[in-house]
């Protein structure tokens, strides 16, 4: 890009200008047309995967119809498959995640924004973000070589004793020790997701006019009731944004789980049981999947999946939406 | 969660040196290094950044200057958010479906688009957002001197965001370089040195996956090498683009 224009040329466009402010000029015109376009591609890609997806999946949504969504099958030699155990373990592992990360996040955001002196607050911000964009085959790769042996070896023996039997509770908490499993998935998907719920929350949370909180405080609130009566209240729909983001990315996540869930067609009651989520089912079995209907099968669950984060997607942008509306401020 | 980051620092910063730059991807019981999967991964990070870039800028350029409040830009903005947050396996399938099994081979190609339908929704975002907080008079003062628009905004407010729009691009490009699931079936992997992009290439993420799921105690180390590799260039970018950031504020 020259920063000076050569004379003709600036004065050639001066006229085009003068005479049509704006429609007169072809490049005007193509450069418009050129960027709506890639605009347009947009579009066109999503389309395009959801086409593709459906079209890939054919001849098993023939084959089964909706009774995929609910058999339990998955075996590739009798072409017999069904997506129950994948979507079961993405949920359970997802919701272990958020059940430890929302609580965590909301104490690492509520101490960002209330009390964390302010020499703290620039470098745990940094830290934070510096957690999210570590590449999740790291979180997976310490989740096998060091936290599962870990576990392993000193939490789930503690559990299994403590929890396994009590009764119905205790179904959850059975079976041997394995270290990798559900519930380590879970884990390390709760580590995972920490770091932007909890930079969403920080973020909405600095939102909150400070008249109000100092209002609350000059009532005699405790900091608690402050966060609990005041703050929340203002940010819930921001805050439930947040979560919903998170959520997406556990139940998208593929690297860190697929090393850690234990890669078992299982439907087990026990978070102790190795178990298999859509991710990581697709992950390891579709260069080695042989026979039409076996990718389809595979094919269809990355449909499933990438509709189910869409509609987590869409509903977290739409409650973000509405608390920009309300609150008149952009997360 | 400090943790975390010291944990696999030590186990990857002791193999941070040796062969680890100049040798192949060993079998088993050899000794090598990873030099194959860093070449492999800087040509397909790079060839996606080349491939998604300009797309990303020009859609997001249309976003912010052209569509701002229409719906056709309100429902991009809907939908690119939607691919933002696709997981990425997802992209992977679909590379795989339209181009891999048309092709009937893997290939780094393949790898580098599926990484550049990641790229482009960040850039289209980042680009978007940044030329939003270009301030209207300096559009306005272009205008007024006879400046097409095009002109203007490629002159004008493309120099006023220019660091943003780096930032944006850095961003991605940290981001793509630590994928992993969509290159297990589009780049596949390849244990010689081969930078055709036609053919399937090695690539980091993979061979880490590979090496951490096996049973071979030297193929872990290796893995964990890499692992750290990739993490430190990871976070360069982070920082790099913080940096830039902070400097235009």
């Amino acid at each position: 890009m020259s920063a000076v224009l050569p004379i003709s040329e600036s004065a050639r466009t001066d006229e085009v200008a003068a005479r049509s402010p704006r429609h007169g000029s072809w490049g005007d015109a193509l450069f418009e047309n050129l960027t709506r376009l890639f605009a347009l591609l947009v579009f066109a890609l999503l389309a395009a995967i959801l086409i593709s997806l459906v079209i890939g999946s054919e001849l098993t949504l023939q084959k089964y119809g909706l009774g995929f969504l609910w058999s339990a099958q998955w075996d590739p030699v009798q072409e017999n498959f069904g997506a129950l155990v994948p979507i079961y373990g993405t949920l359970v592992t997802s919701l272990i995640a958020m059940l430890i990360g929302v609580p965590v996040s909301f104490g690492i955001a509520l101490f960002l924004t209330e009390l964390s002196p302010t020499w703290l607050k620039r470098p745990l911000g940094t830290a934070i973000e510096l957690l999210a964009a570590i590449p999740s085959i790291i979180y997976g790769m310490w989740g096998l070589f060091v936290f599962a042996p870990l576990f392993q070896a000193h939490v789930q023996p503690a559990l299994i004793e403590s929890l396994g039997s009590v009764p119905g509770l205790g179904r959850l908490f059975a079976g041997p020790p394995l270290g990798i499993g559900m519930l380590t998935a879970g884990l390390i998907l709760s580590i995972m997701v920490i770091p932007f719920i909890a930079a969403v929350m920080r973020d909405v949370f600095e939102l909150v006019p400070p008249l109000l909180k100092e209002s609350a405080y000059a009532l005699g609130a405790t900091t608690w009731e402050v966060m609990w009566r005041v703050v929340l209240p203002y940010t819930k729909v921001g805050v439930v944004g947040g979560i919903m983001l998170g959520l997406g990315r556990a139940l998208g996540e593929t690297m860190a789980v697929t090393f850690v869930i234990g890669n078992a067609y299982q439907l087990a009651a026990s978070l102790m049981a190795p178990g298999n989520s859509i991710a990581s089912a697709l992950a390891n079995e579709f260069t080695e999947a042989v026979g039409d209907v076996y990718f389809s099968a595979l094919i269809e669950l990355g449909l499933l999946l990438f509709l189910i984060t869409t509609i987590v997607l869409a509903f977290s942008k739409l409650l973000l939406m509405r608390l920009a509306r309300h609150e008149g401020a952009r997360t | 969660m400090w943790i975390l980051g010291t944990l696999f620092y030590e186990g990857g910063a002791a193999l941070l040196r040796a062969q680890l730059y100049y040798q192949m991807t060993p079998p088993p019981g050899d000794d090598g290094g990873l030099a194959n999967a860093i070449g492999g991964s800087l040509v397909i990070v790079g060839t996606a950044t080349l491939l998604g870039t300009p797309v990303g800028i020009l859609a997001g350029t249309y976003l912010a200057e052209y569509g701002k409040k229409s719906w056709l830009a309100a429902a991009t903005r809907f939908l690119n958010d939607v691919l933002l947050s696709a997981p990425s396996i997802v992209i992977g399938l679909f590379v795989y479906t339209v181009y891999v099994a048309r092709a009937k081979h893997f290939s780094g190609l393949a790898g580098a688009i599926a990484l550049a339908l990641i790229v482009i929704p960040v850039v289209v975002r980042t680009t978007d957002d940044m030329l939003k907080l270009v301030p209207n008079s300096l559009r306005e003062a272009a205008v007024a001197l006879g400046c097409p628009t095009w002109k203007m905004i490629v002159l004008v407010t493309y120099r006023a965001a220019r660091t943003g729009i780096l930032t944006g691009i850095l961003l991605a490009l940290a981001r793509i370089s630590g994928e992993t699931a969509p290159l297990l079936f589009t780049a596949l992997n390849n244990q010689f040195w081969s930078l055709d992009l036609n053919r399937p290439m090695s690539n980091l993420p993979t061979v880490i996956f590979q090496f951490a799921m096996s049973p071979y105690a030297d193929w872990h180390r290796l893995a964990w090498g890499g692992a750290a590799l990739i993490t430190l260039a990871v976070l360069g970018l982070n920082d790099v683009a913080r940096v830039l950031f902070t400097r235009k504020d």
